[in-house]
C-alpha cells in the first residue's frame, strides 16, 4: 500500500502520483493521511485503484473520477465526485452542496446526510444517500438514479428530465415538472440493484416512493409559463 | 359645407416602427417570446466609431513589404506549463456541434489550422471531427456540462470556463427540439426532440471565490499543463475582470453584446448586456490596476469583422479578439446566392437569423443531414483560412502605418474618435481635438 501524508506532500505530488497509474498497476491500494480539508484531493484519477482518504476532504473530493474506489473516511465539501464516469466514491460523513453533481456514471454513497443540489444536473450517476438531502436536488437532473433513505428538502428535481428518484422519507416539496410515479416491479429491482451495491440491507425497496418527469415543459408552451 | 383635411404623406411612427408592429403582431399570435440566432442587430457605438491616426512627422512608418510586423500571440504564460502560441490574434469564438452541423465544426477546425490559429468548442462537448481537425482546440467548460469528460478535458489544448457570454450575459444556452438530433441527444445525456434549457449559473460553484477552486480542481486534474480561460460576457467588465484575474485565469474572454448565440430571445440579445467598444477599456484598465496586462492575456469579441476592427481592439489593449459570427460567413451562411432558398423561409440573404430552426440552407446551423451535407468542410475551411489571412494582412498594414513592428505595439494613442459617445468608450481623444469626455483636455 501507497501511504501519503497530506501534511508532509503537497497536494500537487498526490494527484500526480495518482494520474501515474493506469489499468494493471501494481499499485492498487492507496491511503491518504492528514488531507484537512484540503480542496481537490484525489481529482482525475483513471485507474481501478482503491483510495482510502483519512480524513474530511474540501471542494471536489475525487472529482471526475474514472475507475477508481475512493472512500473518505470524514465528510466531503461541496461538490464531492462531481463530473464522476464511473468507479465509486464513498462518504462516511456528510456531504456539503452539489454532491456528485452533473455525474455521468458510478456509484456515490453518502452515509450521512447530503445537502442541497444533491445530484445537480445529474448525467447518469447512481447516488445512495442514507440520510437526508437538501433543498433543490436533482435540479436539471438528467439521468441515473438518486436514493435517499432520508427525507428531501424543498424543490426536488426541480426541472428534471429523465433521472430516477427514489426517497424513503418526506419531501417538502417538489420542483417543476416532477412527480411522484408508480412504483412497478423493475424499479423495486432496480432499487434493490442499487441498495446492494451501496452496501445498506436494512430498508425495503417497498418503503420508497418513486418521482420522475412528468415531461409537460419538455417543450415550449405559453401556457406553462406559470411553472417556473 | 365639409371641411376635408389637406392629405398628407402617410406617416409611420418612429417609436412603433414596422419591426415592432411585426413583433407586436408575431407576439400576440405565437404566445412565444421571439427566439433568435446571432448577436444585437441594433446600431450601437462600434470600431467604425473610431480611426487611425498613421505615421506622420512625429513618427514614422515600416514599409509595409519589406520591413517585419509581428502577429504571434502566446496566451496562458501566467500558469500553464504549456501555453499556446499562435500565428495570428484572430481566434474563432466557441460554437457548439448542435448548433452547429458536425461539417461546420470541422472546417473551422480546419480553417483555424491552416490559418495558425485556435478553435473552440461549445455547449455539446467536443466532436472527433473537430479535436482531428484542430491543431489547437479551446474545450469549453459550460454551466451545463453536456458531455464533459476527463478525457476530453485532457485532449484539450486550452480549457474556457465560460461564466457569460456577450448576447446574454445571464443566460443560458438554448436548442430546440429541431436541432436535438440522435446524436446531438445523445452527446448531451437529453431525450431527443425536446426543447433543451441550458443552466445559466455552474452547478458546483457560485461566486469568484468558488471558481478560484474549480479552476484548482481543473488545473489538478489536467496536471497544469493547459491555459484555463475564463469567459465572461460583456455586463460589467472593470469588476468582472478584476475577479477573473482573482480566480486565477490565464486568460479572459470578453464579449460584447454584439457578439453572437445559436439561439436566444430577442429581447435578451439587444437588451442585455453593454457594446463591445465600451468593454474594452474597463477591462483593460482592471488588468493594468492589478499588474497584470500582458500577463493575464485578454481575447475581445462581438462584432469583430475586418483587420480594422482587430486593430482597433489590439490598441485599446486587447491581446487577440475571437470571431464567430464572421467565421460562419466566411464559411457561406447568409450567401446571397441562396437567395431563393432564404425567401422560402421568409427572409433574405443577409438577415437570416432563425439557426434554432435547424433549416439552414448553407448546411452550417442545422442538424438536418441533407442540408449538412451542402457543407464541404474542406472548401468552407480553405475560405476561412482566406479570410483570417486576409484580416491578419490588414492588421499589419495598420499596423505598420502607425509605426509598429508588431500589432501588441498599437496603442490607444494611434485612435482618434468620431463620435463623442466613441471617445467617451474608448477613451481616446475626439477627432480633430485633445479632448477626452470624462477626462479632461481642450479643444484645438
Amino acid at each position: 500500500m501507497r501511504t501519503i501524508d497530506l501534511a508532509v506532500t503537497p497536494l500537487r505530488e498526490l494527484n500526480s502520483e495518482l494520474h501515474r497509474q493506469s489499468d494493471g498497476t501494481n499499485e492498487a491500494q492507496w491511503e491518504i493521511l492528514n488531507p484537512r480539508g484540503q480542496h481537490a484531493v484525489a481529482v482525475g484519477v483513471d485507474a481501478p485503484i482503491k483510495v482510502a482518504v483519512r480524513g474530511p476532504v474540501g471542494y471536489y473530493g475525487g472529482g471526475m473520477n474514472k475507475k477508481a474506489t475512493i472512500t473518505i473516511h470524514g465528510s466531503a465539501g461541496p461538490g464531492v465526485a462531481e463530473n464522476m464516469m464511473s468507479g465509486s466514491v464513498v462518504v462516511k460523513g456528510d456531504a456539503s452542496q452539489y454532491a456528485g453533481a452533473t455525474g455521468r456514471g458510478g456509484l456515490l454513497v453518502i452515509e450521512g446526510n447530503a445537502a442541497s443540489r444533491c445530484g445537480i444536473s445529474m448525467k447518469g450517476i447512481d447516488i445512495v444517500v442514507r440520510g437526508n438531502i437538501g433543498h433543490m436536488s436533482a435540479f436539471m437532473a438528467q439521468s441515473g438514479h438518486l436514493v435517499v433513505l432520508g427525507n428531501a428538502g424543498d424543490a426536488l428535481g426541480d426541472s428534471i428530465y429523465e433521472a430516477k428518484l427514489f426517497v424513503r422519507g418526506s419531501v417538502k416539496s417538489l420542483g417543476a415538472d416532477c412527480i411522484e410515479k408508480e412504483m412497478r416491479p423493475e424499479h423495486h429491482q432496480h432499487l434493490a440493484t442499487l441498495l446492494d451495491k451501496a452496501g445498506i440491507t436494512d430498508v425495503k425497496t417497498s418503503e420508497f416512493k418513486r418521482y420522475g418527469s412528468a415531461r409537460k415543459l419538455y417543450t415550449f408552451n405559453i401556457d406553462n409559463a406559470d411553472a417556473y | 359645407m365639409t371641411y376635408h383635411n389637406p392629405p398628407t404623406t402617410p406617416r409611420k411612427s418612429a417609436t412603433f416602427d414596422d419591426y415592432t408592429l411585426s413583433e407586436i403582431r408575431r407576439a400576440a399570435q405565437t404566445g412565444i417570446y421571439d427566439i433568435r440566432g446571432g448577436g444585437a442587430k441594433r446600431k450601437v457605438p462600434h470600431f467604425d466609431d473610431l480611426l487611425f491616426l498613421g505615421a506622420s512627422m512625429s513618427r514614422y512608418p515600416l514599409e509595409g513589404y519589406r520591413e517585419k510586423c509581428s502577429t504571434s500571440v502566446v496566451l496562458g504564460t501566467r500558469f500553464a506549463k504549456k501555453p499556446i502560441e499562435l500565428k495570428t490574434p484572430i481566434t474563432i469564438a466557441g460554437m457548439s456541434f448542435g448548433s452547429l452541423s458536425a461539417q461546420a465544426k470541422e472546417a473551422l477546425g480546419r480553417g483555424a489550422t491552416i490559418a495558425g490559429t485556435s478553435t473552440t468548442t461549445g455547449d455539446g462537448g467536443m466532436t472527433p471531427e473537430e479535436r482531428g481537425q484542430s491543431k489547437t482546440l479551446v474545450y469549453q467548460y459550460l454551466p451545463s456540462r453536456y458531455g464533459m469528460n476527463p478525457d476530453d478535458l485532457r485532449k484539450a489544448d486550452c480549457i474556457e470556463v465560460v461564466v457569460g457570454q456577450g448576447a446574454k450575459p445571464g443566460g443560458g444556452g438554448m436548442l430546440l427540439g429541431q436541432k436535438i438530433s440522435d446524436r446531438v441527444a445523445e452527446m448531451r445525456t437529453l431525450p431527443k426532440g425536446i426543447d433543451q434549457r441550458s443552466a445559466c449559473r455552474h452547478p458546483d460553484w457560485t461566486g469568484p471565490d468558488d471558481l478560484e477552486i474549480k479552476i484548482l480542481e481543473l488545473r489538478e486534474i489536467t496536471d497544469w499543463e493547459k491555459p484555463i480561460y475564463i469567459k465572461i460576457g460583456g455586463a460589467r467588465p472593470y469588476y468582472d475582470v478584476a475577479l477573473s484575474v482573482k480566480a486565477g485565469a490565464d486568460v479572459i474572454v470578453l464579449d460584447g453584446m454584439q457578439g453572437g448565440t445559436a439561439a436566444t430571445q430577442e429581447v435578451f440579445i439587444e437588451h442585455v448586456g453593454q457594446p463591445t467598444l465600451a468593454c474594452i477599456r474597463p477591462a483593460v484598465q482592471a488588468l493594468q490596476d492589478l499588474g497584470m496586462h500582458r500577463k493575464v492575456q485578454l481575447i475581445v469579441s462581438g462584432g469583430i469583422r475586418n483587420g480594422a476592427d482587430v486593430a482597433k481592439a489590439l490598441a485599446l489593449g486587447a491581446d487577440a479578439v475571437a470571431i464567430g459570427s464572421a467565421a460562419l460567413v466566411a464559411l457561406g451562411d447568409n450567401d446571397p446566392a441562396l437567395e431563393a432558398e432564404y425567401n422560402k423561409l421568409g427572409t433574405t440573404a443577409g438577415a437570416y437569423d432563425d439557426w434554432h430552426e435547424g433549416r439552414c440552407p448553407a448546411g452550417i446551423t442545422t442538424q438536418d443531414p441533407e442540408l449538412a451535407k451542402r457543407l464541404d468542410p474542406v472548401r468552407a475551411g480553405r475560405r476561412l483560412a482566406n479570410y483570417l489571412k486576409v484580416m491578419t494582412l490588414e492588421v499589419q498594414t495598420i499596423a505598420r502605418a502607425c509605426g509598429h513592428n508588431h500589432v501588441h505595439n498599437l496603442e490607444p494613442e494611434d485612435l482618434c474618435a468620431l463620435t463623442l459617445e466613441a471617445a467617451a468608450m474608448a477613451r481616446v481623444p475626439l477627432a480633430g481635438t485633445n479632448w477626452i469626455p470624462g477626462h479632461g483636455g481642450g479643444g484645438f
